[in-house]
């Protein structure tokens, strides 16, 4: 399974913008982590079932009622920007560099 | 300083002591400890003895009280207080207040606790030591040059300190039972979906469980007592009753209880020979308690670490997606003061900008690593032979548990490979830090409950613990076991130097 790793790539999926140290120390870090991981690769397990979850546990329904909710104010009290009980983002479109946003 | 549990509600209870008395007794030692153990990221001082006065006029007024009626409690910064910030020890929720309590931190103040401030831990739970906090270390009260352990290393540093006589940690892969080995003091780890998980900040959902840190099993019980229980809220939270758990701490009789003594684990290299004493000596407990001491071993124990660590990034790597600078917590934005752009940067659209300049800043290194460890797993080509091989391993794992204790009631066995480590010793070796995890994962990855015991010392003075598991579900087994250990031996009364008890 070894192979290197492209952190670059990486970062981009995790949606991190890592620095210069990072990127060369994560990049080594990264590599030992998942060759010590790569041990269970021995191990055959031909037809075992996953286990995702730690017990067996049924999907539990429950009425389709509305029920009590947080109001949209207390929801984005917490938020960095907000306006009348809405989220504030920077634009979806466009670039960084061209200044619009954040 | 503030004692056990057990000790403090009986003062309440007679009188002898005001909530307020005790309350203020609670924030006289925080005071004192803190610039030294810096045991807590937050101390709700007014909010606490409000809620002391709150029960003592309650009590002058002859109104019926809960349990745990002006007992001072601390609760790990992982857990959502309405009325009290919760970081993580991160600096992406420095400044988060959540809008509800976790449901356990709901149910100890509905049980009558005080809850008196947050606890330092490794950040977002990630860490055995407690150095990657961005709150400051935290030391240990048996030596301050050594760590508490972690994740909940504030927690079971805040009891050992006698600050509070019971705190709430959480446990993903041992972060409450090797702090409480490190520390001298007793943790337990409920079956996984035994307490809610509503309001736990998640690291990995599948393997994350909630449970108390005190001096000995009976002020443990009595934390769980409190804490467990059925909520609809959290689709993985077990719909069973909770049983009374205060009964099984007056055992002093094991007779017929089989015990499995995990060998294999004992003879590891690296296990330090006063942890084998700890166990070896625990086995002479037992067996004068009348248990049957047989050997056991589960067959997939060398796995459980490696296992451990594709899971717990691949699921941490997901949760933490919702750290997006977006709805709450830190906003870092793309651009500098002047308005520049990183280079890295320029090209994204500024929404895209935002979140990757929002958790650069907000995540520090080991949370950062673990992510990208995750994201890797789980990427397009490896998912098969990192993630799905790992969870299949799980279900082996398990199996062995299964096994185990088709013949044995509990499993014996080491906490920690060593009593507490230095400060600095394995901050820049990943994979060292990973291998503290080394006989505490197999109980997460397996959903069993598990109990760490203070069982020796060390030639230096420093606590040493050993390890209780029982099926799931069983945690009476475990506090009858271990409540019947704490009645034959005096490690749990050992308190640091320092340590005044008043």
């Amino acid at each position: 399974m070894s192979q290197s790793i492209d952190i670059e790539k990486l970062a981009h999926l995790a949606k991190l913008d890592l620095t210069e140290v990072e990127r060369e120390s994560f990049g080594r870090q990264i590599g030992e982590i998942l060759e010590f991981v790569e041990q269970l690769a021995q191990l055959d397990t031909e037809g075992v079932e996953p286990m995702t979850s730690a017990l067996d546990v049924q999907n539990r329904f429950r009425d389709d009622a509305p029920g009590e909710s947080l109001s949209a104010e207390t929801a984005t009290q917490s938020a960095p920007a907000a306006q009348d009980g809405f989220f504030l983002v920077p634009p979806v479109l466009g670039t960084a560099a061209t200044g619009k946003g954040s | 300083m503030l004692d056990s549990t057990s000790t403090i509600l009986e003062l309440l209870r007679s009188g002898d002591a005001t909530a307020r008395e005790v309350t203020e007794q609670a924030l006289r030692a925080i005071g004192a400890t803190q610039p030294s153990i810096n045991a807590y990221t937050h101390v709700a001082y007014d909010a606490a003895l409000n809620a002391a006065e709150a029960v003592d006029r309650d009590r002058k007024a002859g109104r019926p009280l809960p349990p745990l009626a002006g007992l001072p409690v601390a609760i790990k910064d992982v857990l959502c207080t309405a009325d009290m910030p919760t970081t993580c020890s991160s600096n992406m929720l420095r400044n988060f207040t959540p809008p509800y309590d976790a449901t356990i931190v709901a149910n100890l103040k509905r049980a009558g606790a005080i809850v008196i401030g947050k606890t330092n831990m490794d950040e977002f739970a990630m860490g055995a030591s407690t150095e990657t906090s961005a709150m400051g270390l935290t030391r240990n009260p048996w030596d301050e040059d050594r760590t508490p352990g972690g994740s909940s290393g504030g927690a079971a540093a805040a009891v050992a300190s006698g600050t509070v006589p019971l705190s709430i940690g959480t446990d993903t892969g041992g972060s409450i039972r090797q702090p409480a080995a490190f520390c001298g003091i007793t943790g337990l780890k409920p079956t996984y979906g035994r307490c809610s998980r509503l309001g736990l900040v998640a690291f990995a959902s599948s393997l994350d469980q909630a449970g108390p840190l005190g001096w000995s099993v009976e002020d443990v019980a009595i934390g769980l007592q409190a804490m467990a229980g059925y909520d609809p809220a959290d689709s993985t939270s077990v719909d069973q009753e909770v049983p009374d758990l205060q009964s099984a701490v007056a055992t002093d009789n094991l007779q017929g209880v089989r015990i499995g003594v995990l060998r294999d684990s004992i003879d590891q290299e690296g296990v330090a020979p006063s942890v084998r004493k700890a166990v070896s000596d625990a086995e002479k407990v037992f067996t004068d308690l009348g248990a049957e001491i047989v050997e056991v071993s589960l067959r997939h124990s060398p796995y459980w670490v490696p296992t451990y660590y594709v899971i717990a990034p691949c699921e941490a790597s997901s949760n933490l997606s919702r750290f997006d600078g977006a709805h709450y917590g830190h906003r870092q934005s793309a651009q500098d003061a002047d308005g520049a752009v990183d280079e890295s940067l320029a090209k994204a659209e500024p929404l895209e900008a935002m979140y990757r300049a929002s958790r650069a800043a907000g995540f520090g290194s080991e949370v950062k690593r673990r992510i990208m460890v995750g994201t890797y797993a789980l990427s397009a080509g490896y998912y098969d032979a990192y993630y799905n091989q790992a969870l299949k391993v799980r279900r082996l794992i398990r199996g062995d548990y299964d096994t185990a204790f088709e013949s044995v009631d509990l499993l014996l066995g080491p906490v920690t490979p060593s009593p507490a480590f230095g400060l600095g010793e394995n901050i820049d070796d990943p994979i060292a830090m990973y291998l503290c995890d080394l006989f505490t994962v197999g109980a997460n990855l397996a959903g069993v409950p598990a109990l760490s015991l203070p069982a020796g010392v060390d030639d230096e003075g420093l606590p040493v613990g050993i390890q209780l598991q029982a099926p799931v579900m069983q945690e009476a087994k475990l506090i009858a076991a271990g409540a019947g250990f704490q009645s034959k031996t005096e490690y749990h009364r050992l308190r640091p130097s320092g340590f005044i008890v008043s």
